[in-house]
């Protein structure tokens, strides 16, 4: 009875103590326990998908290591949590991981009310429809009553919606949460389109059984800028994720590629010599070691380098730069200053 | 107690009032505990700056539903796209219960018949559904309709008016008319008027011993009385036959593959899970009273209606609400097939606005209402054939 007098105000000290601390900056917290923890899509080829060998590969996957490097100066110091359409952001709002690089679009809503803050959008995306040849169908505006396969809790949800509605046709949709047994049901013949953004249709139809039997039509419904995201509030962790992206666009601009990073340390132009830390200034200011950018080109490559060897042409997706090319190619990547 | 004795207990030794302690202690933690909980999730959403409460129920919603038995578009607000879920997820607990005490009572009976073909069918049925995870067998049941079934252009057409394809199965309904209005309204009071006919029955049995012929007059009625009325309406013919036009058939009534799976696993994982209570309330009842009521010369039907099952429903009811229970829970599986229901909804509902914890307890609610409804109607049931010893 006496351990127990004592026990109890030690509860309840414990519980009024705990209630009220708050945990400390992501960035101590990824530095306590050694690695990132980065939510990524898990099915998606391209993006974010293990290989054969269980490697991680694809654009989101490499922006996360991107940030891991930027970190530890080690692309093998994160872990992926693969995570459903539906499950994200709640998977980011309560800590169970540290950034999301799962091709979510940024939108207002997600920005305010989901507490979650983007950073620089890694993927300009648009909605558009996989479709099968034999339908014979041109456009999206001949799609009147069509059964759609469609993921749910995406912006795409609300877009075809809004598509369909606005254009005075019927749709019929056939949720699914899981990529892959929505694929399925799509490839056997249940819908008669599946809608999603392109590059993830891409995606899909590059892993399906016959990949000439199916076409994404030319209608793009949607902007979907897909964007690494954060819980709102942590400032510093917010500047890391978002420029270890821009790093990745910067190094392109300027010409530094994996290959030749270590020639340019050498080099006599002050913008170069900034971004590798020659002159050191970029590190510090983000609370991160002067060789963060250095590492990131060294282990990873540029963001033309990332993209060609994910989603490029010459990989079964073949997706064309297009608004994803540097703002001097006529796309839309574009880095401000490294100073 | 001796109130002569001059010592008092200490308090510390004295059990009853020790008792008192302990439990005030315990409530008062609970209730530290609950204060925590609330106030660090608050804390936590304030500080991530995470909107909270139910004003997203008024918001248009701006997603479509697959299959919706209530009016619905995406212009609609979540309110009434979560009201959908609940429909979807209320039809599909409600037949598939229907079904699954049908099925499982049939196998339960089966099982212990003497016809030995029959017994070992339903005893190899128990064993395999029984022993399959039941996500394994909606995701069969579900890939057994995409895959097999043709496309909508290729539909088999078993009989003038319906169509069998991979967007479901689709037939003719009779179009709307005022008669089917006054159909139903006969329907019910036919339901009345045979609820007091048997009341009046087995009245006149106990008086006169003269038995009263009340299923067969029973079905007249409820057959006989809404045609009669249907007739006297006008009898209207006209049907809404399904047409192949553009993507899919217009017009009639279509049951999705969705729901069909969903159904169809539910019915035959839960029956199988129903005939094990059903064979163990129907073995409870002694071998005696099989043959005591065989020996008085009943035949087979009343020893099994009047004998073992009045005794053995009362085995058999509790767990049966236990499964029944079950089934309703396990429809929320149908996120993985495809089937909006309640889940579903909320799931999306959730992911656009972001209110996990209200969506969560929504579905929650919903769930409670659900199971706790079942419960009252199986434990009023379980108290009305409760052995009333005299």
């Amino acid at each position: 009875m006496r351990q127990l007098k004592r026990v109890v105000p030690a509860i309840v000290a414990a519980f009024c103590l705990t209630a009220g601390v708050v945990t400390a900056g992501t960035l101590d917290d990824v530095k306590a326990k050694g690695f990132v923890q980065a939510g990524v899509n898990g099915d998606l080829f391209g993006f974010g998908k293990p290989d054969a060998k269980g490697v991680w590969k694809g654009l989101d996957v490499d922006t996360a290591r991107a940030v891991a490097i930027a970190i530890f100066g080690d692309s093998q110091k994160v872990k992926f949590t693969p995570l459903t359409a539906k499950t994200r952001f709640t998977a980011l709002q309560s800590g169970e991981i540290d950034v999301l690089t799962r091709n979510a679009t940024q939108t207002l809503s997600r920005d305010t009310a989901l507490g979650l803050d983007f950073a620089q959008v890694n993927y300009y995306d648009g909605q558009g429809f996989l479709i099968p040849k034999k339908l014979g169908v041109k456009s999206a505006k001949e799609l009147d009553g069509a059964s759609v396969c469609v993921l749910p809790g995406t912006t795409t949800e609300l877009n075809v919606a809004d598509f369909f509605r606005f254009n005075n046709m019927k749709m019929n949709p056939v949720v699914i949460e899981n990529t892959a047994e929505l694929s399925k049901a799509f490839f056997a013949g249940r819908c008669d389109c599946m809608t999603s953004d392109a590059s993830q249709l891409a995606g899909i139809r590059a892993v399906s059984p016959n990949p000439g039997d199916y076409m994404i039509l030319p209608e793009i419904i949607s902007k979907e800028p897909l964007a690494p995201a954060v819980r709102h509030g942590d400032n510093q962790w917010k500047d890391i994720v978002n420029y270890s992206v821009l790093a990745l666009i910067d190094a392109e601009e300027l010409g530094i590629t994996s290959k030749n990073v270590d020639e340019m340390l050498k080099s006599k132009n002050p913008k170069i010599q900034r971004f590798l830390g020659v002159i050191p200034g970029n590190g510090k200011a983000l609370g991160l070691d002067e060789k963060w950018a250095y590492n990131i080109i060294k282990q990873i490559g540029n963001y033309g380098e990332v993209f060609e060897r994910n989603i490029g042409v010459n990989t079964p997706l073949g997706i064309e730069r297009g608004l994803n090319a540097l703002w001097t190619n006529g796309g839309l990547m574009y880095s401000p200053p490294f100073k | 107690m001796d109130t002569t004795s001059p010592e008092k207990i200490p308090f510390l030794r004295d059990p009853a009032k020790l008792a008192i302690l302990y439990q005030i202690l315990t409530v008062v933690g609970v209730g530290l505990l609950c204060y925590y909980l609330v106030h660090n999730t608050l804390a936590n959403l304030e500080r991530q700056s995470i909107s909270t409460g139910f004003g997203f129920i008024e918001k248009e919603a701006s997603f479509e539903i697959g299959e919706s038995v209530i009016k619905y578009s995406a212009a609609d607000s979540y309110g009434r796209a979560l009201m959908v879920g609940f429909f979807n997820t209320l039809i599909v607990s409600f037949i598939g219960i229907l079904l699954t005490v049908i099925l499982g009572t049939f196998l339960g009976i089966a099982r212990l018949s003497s016809n030995w073909l029959l017994a070992k069918i339903s005893a190899i049925y128990i064993e395999i559904f029984q022993d399959i995870p039941i996500l394994l067998q909606l995701f069969f049941w579900y890939a057994f309709f995409y895959e097999i079934l043709p496309s909508p252009r290729a539909a088999l057409n078993p009989m003038s008016g319906m169509f069998l394809c991979n967007r479901g199965l689709i037939f003719g309904i009779p179009v709307w008319h005022d008669a089917f209005k006054y159909a139903a309204i006969a329907l019910i009071l036919g339901c009345v008027i045979i609820f007091f006919m048997k009341k009046w029955a087995a009245k006149r049995q106990a008086a006169t011993g003269m038995i009263f012929p009340v299923f067969r007059v029973s079905l007249a009625i409820i057959i006989g009385l809404p045609v009669i009325t249907w007739f006297l309406a006008g009898a209207p013919t006209e049907m809404s036959i399904p047409k192949l036009s553009g993507f899919n058939f217009k017009g009639g009534l279509t049951i999705s593959p969705e729901f069909t799976a969903l159904l169809l696993g539910l019915v035959l994982y839960t029956a199988a899970f129903v005939a094990e209570v059903v064979r163990a309330g129907i073995q409870s009842v002694s071998k005696g009273q099989k043959e005591a009521a065989m020996s008085i010369g009943l035949k087979q039907g009343h020893v099994l209606n009047l004998v073992v099952l009045p005794q053995a429903l009362r085995v058999i009811v509790p767990p049966l609400t236990s499964q029944l229970l079950n089934l309703t829970k396990n429809s929320s599986l149908a996120v993985a097939i495809g089937y909006p229901d309640f889940v579903s909804v909320a799931g999306t509902t959730i992911n656009q606005t972001g209110q996990a914890i209200e969506g969560v307890a929504l579905i929650m609610m919903v769930y409670l209402i659900f199971s706790l409804s079942t419960s009252a109607y199986m434990n009023w049931y379980n108290k009305k054939i409760a052995l009333v010893e005299r």
